[in-house]
């Protein structure tokens, strides 16, 4: 082999041999390294974050629970009915009962308003295709993620439950955090 | 007539006293055990990016308090294969042999209390380290007899482990303490303190204070040295048998041994209740001045089981017997001679 060795080659280097005087001065030097290592770590401090007390603030485009929509102005439902949702959801968990708007009876702006509207949340995957698939952006995706319930009747989610501000809100990450 | 070869102990009180003391010794160990345990926990949590326990209690306080209840309240139960007064047994030789090697730990000297001359610590046997590695040999079938007895193969794998490394590191761990008994010229503890009033052993005796403590690693079987335990590979060793109150008592035992040797390391090494330079100890004072030259030993243990790894088995054997052993025998040889050239 020509030396010195071309850059492409690869020349390995021999760990020194353990045990002797000399691996014992090395063990010893090594161990104050790990010390100073895991010193260095209470240093730093803990990364923990004290969940209930503290949350992880999620980013906006976060997929969390379900929201229903209303207009601002007039307060009238977004949704129409259409079942593009129920429909686009692969995890089959929307269920859409259409209903029709009459002038005294008006719940939407479109002709037609869910009379039903339920999402069973112990089945939604969170892919957000609803959101996707719904043309009048009724429906869209929150930053709920605290969702666990102790029965499972409990997590189908109505209509009023959707269209409700969250009690609590997530924190939203802030830009560029 | 023939006189039994028993140790000549200098006794300082009267038997009343003594009484007291072996209470109150003994409910100090029993209340330092749960604060190193906390300690413990809390560090190894700021060593890896973590808090801890905080949740019971003031900082997590209360965990190890939340743990014995847990243990306490446990059903007893052994395997059918087991040897039931053996397995026992075996928890109480361990706790009981750690909680004598704490009398030896002098806490301070002879100081006097409402008129009574008091000596700070257990007992001042003229045998101070025999006494300790006595105990330190009988621990050992604390250990020995409870995996055996238990019936399982991992208790037993532990178990032999737990033999061959308590023999092969106790021998060093004793000839490390060799250099400095000559030097000191007694085996008295209290009186291996006050040969440290100028300079404390740590400095003349550097080799035989890391042979000491690396020894002392083994002894007690902490990381690195636990093979005894090995939880990745022989499930918990010697107490996988063990739950509730017995398997507590090996917990307790282990956590206490931690404290005996940081305080033996204190005494021998340390200058015990001594201030460095020169400073006088007034009496009260001994107590805390042991009690935080220990915090940093108990430190340093649980800083060690941060960030070293677990030994293999083989390593573990040629560490003790190719490299500590020779040291410790040098150590003692060299130590010999400059005591003759100085003396």
């Amino acid at each position: 082999m020509a030396w010195p060795p071309s850059p492409d080659e690869l020349i390995v280097v021999d760990a020194p041999e353990p045990g002797g005087a000399g691996g014992l001065y090395r063990a010893f030097g090594e161990t104050l390294r790990g010390l100073k290592t895991t010193f260095a770590r209470v240093v730093e401090g803990p990364t923990t974050i004290q969940y209930p007390e503290e949350k992880v603030p999620v980013y906006p485009r976060f997929r969390g629970r379900h929201r229903l929509h209303r207009f601002e102005d007039t307060g009238l439902e977004k949704c129409v009915g259409c079942s593009l949702c129920a429909a686009a959801c692969p995890a089959d968990c929307i269920r859409v009962v259409a209903a029709e708007n009459t002038p005294e009876h008006r719940v939407s702006a479109g002709e037609r308003y869910a009379a039903v509207y339920e999402i069973n949340l112990s089945r939604c995957i969170f892919c957000g295709y609803c959101e996707v698939a719904c043309p009048f952006d009724a429906i869209t995706m929150g930053h709920d993620y605290e969702m666990s319930d102790y029965n499972r009747s409990d997590l189908i989610f109505t209509k009023e439950m959707l269209l409700q501000e969250p009690f609590e809100r997530t924190p939203l990450r802030a830009e560029g955090e | 007539m023939i006189s039994l070869p028993f140790a000549d102990v200098t006794y300082y009180e009267p038997w009343w006293v003594q009484i007291i003391k072996a209470i109150v010794i003994f409910a100090v160990g029993l209340q330092l055990v749960p604060v190193v345990l906390v300690v413990e926990r809390k560090l190894l949590g700021r060593f890896q990016h973590r808090y801890g326990p905080n949740r019971v209690g003031p900082f997590g306080a209360l965990q190890p308090l939340a743990d014995i209840v847990k243990l306490a309240t446990k059903e007893q139960f052994r395997p059918r294969t087991s040897i039931g007064w053996l397995f026992a047994i075996a928890p109480v030789i361990s706790i009981l042999t750690a909680v004598a090697a704490l009398s030896l730990v002098p806490f301070g000297g002879v100081v006097d209390i409402f008129g009574t001359d008091v000596g700070l610590y257990g007992v001042d046997v003229s045998i101070g380290p025999l006494y300790l590695f006595a105990f330190g040999a009988v621990a050992f079938y604390g250990i020995m007899l409870g995996g055996w007895s238990s019936g399982s193969k991992y208790s037993f794998l532990g178990s032999m482990r737990a033999a061959a490394q308590l023999i092969s590191y106790e021998v060093s761990q004793g000839l490390a303490l060799v250099g400095v008994v000559m030097t000191a010229g007694t085996l008295s503890m209290s009186g291996i303190v006050e040969a440290q009033e100028g300079m404390w052993y740590v400095i003349p005796q550097f080799v035989g204070f890391i042979i000491f403590l690396t020894a002392s690693f083994a002894e007690t079987n902490r990381p690195p040295f636990d093979l005894v335990e090995a939880d990745a590979e022989l499930v918990g060793g010697y107490n996988t048998e063990y739950g509730g109150g017995r398997f507590a008592s090996y917990f307790f035992a282990e956590y206490l041994n931690v404290v005996v040797v940081s305080g033996i390391v204190v005494t021998v090494f340390f200058g015990g209740w001594l201030l460095p330079f020169g400073i006088d100890t007034p009496g009260w004072l001994q107590p805390f001045v042991v009690l935080f030259k220990m915090t940093f030993f108990i430190v340093f243990f649980i800083w060690i089981r941060a960030t070293l790894p677990r030994l293999r088995y083989d390593q573990l054997m040629s560490f003790g017997w190719k490299v500590l052993l020779p040291l410790a025998t040098l150590n003692a040889l060299v130590t010999a001679i400059v005591v003759v050239a100085t003396d």
